[in-house]
């Protein structure tokens, strides 16, 4: 892997949450590299899906992709819209197995969505594991049969919650 | 671990991209087709663990192509995908065979739960199947039953080659047991931890036997979806049982003489060399001489597998063994039936002993289990054995035609508790002629 190659936080079209130094040390714990934040413009409207009222997220991501700062570096893009693939409902986040890039939704990260009480701590907890999930398949992992592993496959919120935010002992070996 | 595979069929680029990259970050190895032509091309590239096929396409719809892929693979697991459910496509797809049926778009937990469950049930009916096998191999084999002298003797070569690795060949009439002798070869050599496969060449069309011997290659010939491994690659490490081998017809000999001295052969349509070393273990009922001077049997091969042999003993030459096998076999059906028949009676054991057995031990198991379906009583008695058994052999009485078909008649009618109908057609005649003969001889139901 790319140890050194810098990991980019990309917070896009004003996203600013204010958690924000503490997901890009969550980030930076998961993997040896250095993390750096950067803001990205891009044109949401075109990703947006009117009958879904929901963004695409494959259109996002090659999007982002183009504010790529350095070859060989990896960002991962965090939005709060909805997101999904034409196949599925939703994703809480999608990246490029192997590639450069991902992206995520804090949209379905928050407690109020289901009905709760809003909650910054789970909700960075939560944001901090989606993030390292896809930045991991972005480094070529595939989902771990390990539940406590962040890249164990995670379709319901809850099954975020069980995750650590730390790679396993085989995950972290295969990346580094 | 091998990776699961996946197949995507649907017209829509962004769905098989999505689906594609879901199932890559799940550790599949996914391919796409984007028309039923392009997935049954690429079905014949190899077997796929889960074919998701999107319903309404462009030419071949999801339900023929259904249909296609199962007339080359019935173990796939397809999941029917559709933008536009309707109760009766679900019920088609269900009743031919499909998983399941889901709704475009799909919720992810139900994306995975449904590929999880699919896995689940793959993994299940492939274990049942290594099971089986093991089962099988496991199972402890049939004893070989035999006092006498003669099936001592047999049993004492059987110990002296098995150590060895040469060639056997077993002699002997049909139904003396010559599998068991292969299988008690195997069993006590050193290859016994290794599989025997048997092959009857004699029961399989010689266009067959090639493919079973060798195995081919995907597409070697019309019906040739896959690579196949032979019997001979199977039996690499362990022992290969040809029985019938003076039936086989020249071509394989010759090519089964290459094979055997060089231990290398390729699989039809193929041009990879595989080596695999087995034993040979061969059995006929023929004599292997007579053909070779009548020509039909190639004396090279002859003498390349007659390293040893063993003849076994028709049964009428061993008569010491009929009570021990008679024993035997009415322990076995009676445990079988759950019929509480322990012994035979001295009469019935009288007429077992006398009897010729043309058909060896087969005849004598054929005639116990016989004996427990039909008796009644908790001993076999005459009345039970079939009724050719009370003639003895070698003792012709003078009896007329008629007298033996009055007889024949009403041993039958007795089997059959009276029943006109059922022992006309046991009799092969019909119920107005047996009415006729009944009144001839006197006969009273």
């Amino acid at each position: 892997m790319s140890v050194g190659r810098a990991i980019y936080t990309a917070y896009l079209n004003g996203y600013a949450p204010r958690w924000a130094d503490a997901l890009e040390d969550g980030v930076a714990e998961a993997f040896p590299n250095p993390v750096r934040r950067i803001e990205v413009e891009l044109d949401l409207e075109a990703a947006f899906a009117a009958e879904r009222q929901q963004y695409h997220s494959t259109l996002l991501l090659a999007g982002l992709l183009r504010h790529l700062p350095d070859p060989g570096s990896k960002i991962v893009g965090l939005t709060s819209v909805d997101l999904f693939i034409p196949v599925l409902t939703f994703v809480f986040g999608q990246a490029q197995l192997d590639g450069s890039g991902a992206v995520i939704s804090t949209h379905r990260l928050h407690t109020d969505y289901y009905g709760l009480p809003p909650d910054e701590g789970i909700l960075l907890e939560r944001s901090i594991k989606e993030a390292v999930h896809e930045l991991g398949h972005a480094f070529g992992l595939v989902h771990c049969a390990d539940y406590r592993c962040v890249m164990h496959a995670a379709t319901y919120v809850e099954d975020v919650d069980l995750k650590d935010a730390a790679l396993c002992p085989v995950c972290r070996a295969a990346v580094d | 671990m091998k990776k699961r595979k996946i197949l995507i069929v649907d017209d829509e680029l962004s769905v098989r991209k999505s689906l594609e990259e879901w199932f890559l970050e799940d550790g599949f190895a996914v391919e796409t087709a984007e028309d039923g032509n392009a997935a049954l091309a690429k079905m014949h590239a190899g077997p796929y663990d889960i074919i998701i096929v999107d319903l309404k396409m462009p030419g071949m719809d999801g339900i023929t192509l259904q249909k296609r892929v199962r007339e080359i693979d019935q173990n796939a697991a397809i999941v029917i995908l559709t933008a536009y459910a309707s109760v009766e496509t679900a019920v088609e797809a269900l009743k031919l065979g499909a998983f399941d049926y889901v709704t475009k778009p799909v919720d992810p937990d139900d994306l995975s739960n449904l590929v999880r469950n699919a896995l689940r049930q793959k993994e299940l009916e492939e274990e049942n199947v290594r099971l089986k096998e093991k089962v099988t191999e496991l199972a402890p084999a049939t004893p070989i039953l035999g006092a006498s002298p003669e099936m001592q003797h047999v049993l004492e070569m059987v110990r002296t080659v098995a150590e060895t690795d040469s060639t056997v060949v077993i002699h002997g009439e049909s139904g003396t047991g010559k599998e068991l002798i292969a299988r008690a070869v195997h069993a006590q050599s050193k290859r016994r931890f290794f599989p025997i496969v048997a092959v009857n060449s004699g029961s399989i069309p010689e266009s067959l036997l090639e493919s079973e011997l060798f195995g081919h290659e995907k597409g070697a010939f019309t019906g040739a979806h896959y690579r196949r491994k032979g019997k001979i690659e199977l039996a690499h490490g362990g022992t290969l049982f040809l029985d019938e081998i003076g039936d086989i017809s020249p071509k394989m000999q010759v090519d089964l003489l290459r094979v055997l001295e060089t231990k290398r052969f390729t699989r039809l349509g193929g041009s990879q060399e595989i080596t695999s070393d087995f034993r040979l273990v061969c059995a006929t009922n023929k004599n292997l001489e007579e053909l070779v001077a009548a020509g039909t049997f190639r004396e090279d091969l002859y003498y390349r597998i007659n390293v040893f042999s063993v003849l076994v003993p028709p049964l009428r030459e061993r008569r010491e063994d009929v009570q021990p096998l008679v024993k035997h076999f009415v322990e076995k059906y009676a445990r079988a039936m759950g019929k509480p028949v322990k012994d035979v009676s001295p009469e019935a054991q009288a007429l077992l002993l006398d009897y010729r057995w043309p058909g060896n031990v087969r005849e004598l198991e054929n005639a116990i289990e016989r004996a427990m379906v039909v008796g009644r009583q908790p001993q076999i008695v005459p009345d039970d054995l079939p009724f050719h058994l009370e003639q003895p052999a070698g003792e012709l009485t003078a009896r007329s035609m008629a007298g033996m078909e009055k007889e024949h008649i009403e041993r039958v009618l007795r089997e059959m508790d009276g029943n006109i109908s059922r022992s006309a057609k046991v009799l092969g005649i019909d119920r107005a002629t047996l009415y006729n003969k009944l009144k001839k001889y006197g006969i009273r139901r």
